[in-house]
Order: structure tokens, then C-alpha cells, then sequence
């Protein structure tokens, strides 16, 4: 775990990444609280406040005394907003280091489309 | 949530040394807590005063809401494990365990038999003769095994070593999972014991200086370095924690900012790292006090 951002939002960052890479598809069950704190080695209110970040967005939802699931569409909502934050998140730190070196937008396109079709 | 810790004001004075200082703080029941800060800031004193081992120059202590002085009821689900317990002479550690569940009403006897092969600890041995590690494990094992409903531990793992408290931090969380209760850590390896914590509360110089959710503090700083004019344009009108600088070049520890700030710090050329609850609480507790000039004018 990374020591310099809240836990929580690592746990739900981490089934996220599982979700989008299709290792939990949609209706999967999620491991349970107690696994994931076990398995992170981490507090397990830290693992459920991740859990429940992820119900608030509707990617899981909860079946009493069943556990925890992945929602339907949840892959498709967190590929969408994945693509719409990559600009400001990913892009834009890119932009900002390629204009302190004197790379001009031109240059930079030819960059990018070089390392896609690698 | 209910509350099964409770200081008011708590203050203790041995002499002239103040070792409490108006300490107030509550944790909440059915969670893993810290209590960190250096050797010496208070924390062995304040356990000492929240199980009645010791009694307060001022202020309150409720454990489940009751005082704990003389309160057999309240102390009877309390587990204490101090570092530096002391035994009878010629006890062993097999003694230990036998007696255990004379004070403990929950003792689960095969959970420690599993603790003690996990641990590895000669149980036939004098305890005056087992290494400090042994001795910490002991503790461990009695403290864990225990499934008091209030369990502290003061500094648990004292001479573990890393694969002995690995499999403390392992131990825990299952045994916790199966029977949650309320476990207070205090340690001051707070990197290793960190993820474990639910809320951090910090002692230093015998005064709470931080009582906050361990995800909260995490990442609530930011280190940014670069142009010392740069980096001080950030720091305006926030909580600087920390503040170095190299030549032109500043390092400057503050809490308060935003994602978009980062965005822009970095943007402005600056470097923007987070700081993990170790860097913050190390910072808040005198870090840098060697530096410090007025420490210095004090020295001279």
C-alpha cells in the first residue's frame, strides 16, 4: 500500500482495476471484508469504507448475509469515467513536462502515436 | 458507535515532571487503534491511568463508561500487556499461560497453544531467562489469546523480529475478524503498524498532538520542492509543517491541498509528494528539533 494516500481509496481503486480488467466480471462476488484486510494487511473499517465507496457508486451491490457483488453495467460506467478523467489526470502533467522541454503540440502527437502502435 | 475509552483533562505529575499533560481523546469500541509518539511521550503513563495501574494527579478516565479505579467489574474485560511486565521468580512461561485464564474470562487455551507454536517460544524455560523477543512473544500471545473486550498492548513486539511481527500483524487481523474487539496498539514503529489502525491517537511531551482517522491523516499533507519563491507562493496562508531549503531551493511540508492544487503545483514545475502518516506524525512530534534554531539558542 502506498503510505501517502488514504487506504480506502487504494482497496476500491484495486477491485476497480479488477473490474476493468475483466478478473471480476459483473455479478462476481467480491471477496468478503475481513479477506481483503487480511490480504492487504490493513484495518478492516479501512477495507469496508472502500467496500462502501463502491456501493455508493453503484459498481457493488450488497445481497444481506450473501456478500458483496458486482453491479451490472459497473464495467461500462468505470471505463467512461476512466476515458473522461484521463485528460485532466494522465494528459495534462504530460502536456505541462512536454512544454518545459520546448515540445510542441506536433511533436508530442508524433510521440504518442509512436508509442500506441508499439 | 459506543465509546469504551474515555480521558477528560487526564493529567499526571510525578514530581515536577509533568508525563500528562490535560490529555483528552475517546475510542470508539470494536475497532484497532494507536497510540503513537516517541519513547518517553507519555504513552505507557496513559495506559497506566486507563487500567487503573496508576492513579491521575487530574482530570477523568471512564472505560465502558465507568471509572476504572477499583472497579473489578470494568477491569475484569480489560487485558493490559506492558512491555516491561515483570513475573515471580522461577515463573516460566508455561505458568504464564496456565494463569492466564484466572484473569481472563474469554482465554481461549488451543488459540494460545497455536500462538505459542507460531511464535516459537520455549514455554519451559524461565521467563527471567528467555531474550527480550521471547519475553515480547509471551505477551503476545497472552494479550491475543485473552479476547479481552479491551485489550492494550504496550509495545507488543519489543525484540521481534520482522517475520515475528509480521505474523503478530497477521495473527491479529484473523483473530480480530473472528472476534472483533477493541485493540489499542501503542508502538512507535508506525510505518510497519500503520495500515493496521483505525484511529491514530499521537502523544508527545505528555499533550495529544494529533487524535484523527488513520485515512484521513493519510495523505492530508503534501511535501512540495522546487523554486524556494515558487514553493512559498503554495504555502501561503497554510499549515507548514515543515520547511527546509537548500540554496535557492525549498522543501515545504503543508496540509490542505486540494488534487487541482497538486495539478498546479506540479504544472508550476514543482515536485508534489505525499507524506505517509510515518513522515506526518515524525514531523508533528519534533522532527527536526536538532535544527530548530531556537532549540539551538536554548542549547547556548
Amino acid at each position: 500500500m502506498d503510505e501517502g494516500r488514504p487506504i480506502f481509496l487504494q482497496v476500491a481503486e484495486m477491485l476497480e482495476a479488477q473490474i476493468l480488467d475483466g478478473s471480476m466480471p459483473e455479478g462476481a462476488q467480491v471477496p468478503s471484508i475481513n479477506e481483503l484486510a487480511q490480504f492487504h494487511r490493513i484495518n478492516p473499517a479501512t477495507a469496508l469504507k472502500g467496500i462502501n465507496l463502491l456501493v455508493d457508486q453503484h459498481t457493488l451491490y450488497k445481497r444481506r448475509g450473501i456478500g458483496m457483488f458486482v453491479a451490472d453495467g459497473a464495467r461500462t460506467r468505470l471505463l467512461a469515467n476512466r476515458r473522461a478523467e484521463f485528460a485532466t489526470l494522465h494528459l495534462r502533467p504530460v502536456v505541462d513536462r512536454a512544454k518545459k522541454i520546448g515540445l510542441s503540440a506536433q511533436e508530442l502527437q508524433t510521440m504518442i502515436v509512436k508509442e500506441m502502435e508499439q | 458507535m459506543t465509546t469504551v475509552v474515555e480521558a477528560e483533562g487526564l493529567t499526571k505529575r510525578f514530581g515536577k515532571v509533568t508525563a500528562l499533560d490535560n490529555v483528552s481523546f475517546s475510542l470508539e469500541e470494536g475497532a484497532i487503534h494507536g497510540l503513537l509518539g516517541r519513547n518517553g511521550a507519555g504513552k505507557t503513563t496513559l495506559m497506566n491511568l486507563l487500567t487503573a495501574q496508576d492513579f491521575a494527579s487530574d482530570g477523568a478516565v471512564r472505560i465502558f463508561g465507568a471509572s476504572p479505579v477499583e472497579n473489578a467489574t470494568a477491569l475484569r474485560r480489560v487485558c493490559f500487556i506492558k512491555e516491561s511486565q515483570v513475573y515471580p521468580d522461577d515463573f516460566k512461561g508455561k505458568h504464564v499461560l496456565r494463569s492466564a485464564p484466572w484473569f481472563f474470562d474469554n482465554w481461549d487455551a488451543e488459540f494460545a497453544q497455536r500462538l505459542v507454536a507460531a511464535f516459537d517460544v520455549p514455554l519451559d524455560r524461565k521467563m527471567k531467562k528467555l531474550s527480550r523477543g521471547q519475553r515480547s512473544a509471551i505477551g503476545v500471545i497472552v494479550g491475543l489469546a485473552s479476547r479481552a473486550e479491551l485489550t492494550f498492548l504496550d509495545e507488543p513486539y519489543a525484540g521481534l523480529d520482522a517475520v515475528a511481527r509480521r505474523r503478530f500483524y497477521d495473527l491479529l487481523l484473523e483473530d480480530y475478524a473472528a472476534h472483533p474487539r477493541t485493540i489499542v496498539l501503542s508502538t512507535h514503529l508506525i510505518d510497519e503498524a500503520a495500515d493496521l489502525l483505525q484511529r491514530v491517537v499521537v502523544i508527545d511531551q505528555g499533550r495529544v498532538v494529533i487524535d484523527a482517522d488513520a485515512d484521513e491523516l493519510r495523505g492530508s499533507a503534501t511535501t512540495l520542492v522546487g523554486r524556494a519563491s515558487d514553493v512559498d507562493a503554495f504555502a501561503a496562508g497554510r499549515d507548514v509543517i515543515d520547511r527546509t531549503t537548500m540554496g535557492g531551493i525549498a522543501s515545504v511540508t503543508m496540509t490542505g491541498l486540494s488534487d487541482e492544487d497538486r495539478r498546479a503545483a506540479s504544472a508550476a514545475g514543482l515536485e508534489a509528494a505525499s507524506v505517509s502518516l510515518q513522515e506526518l506524525i515524525v514531523n508533528r512530534t519534533g522532527g527536526r528539533a536538532g535544527l530548530d534554531p531556537s532549540a539551538q539558542e536554548d542549547a547556548a
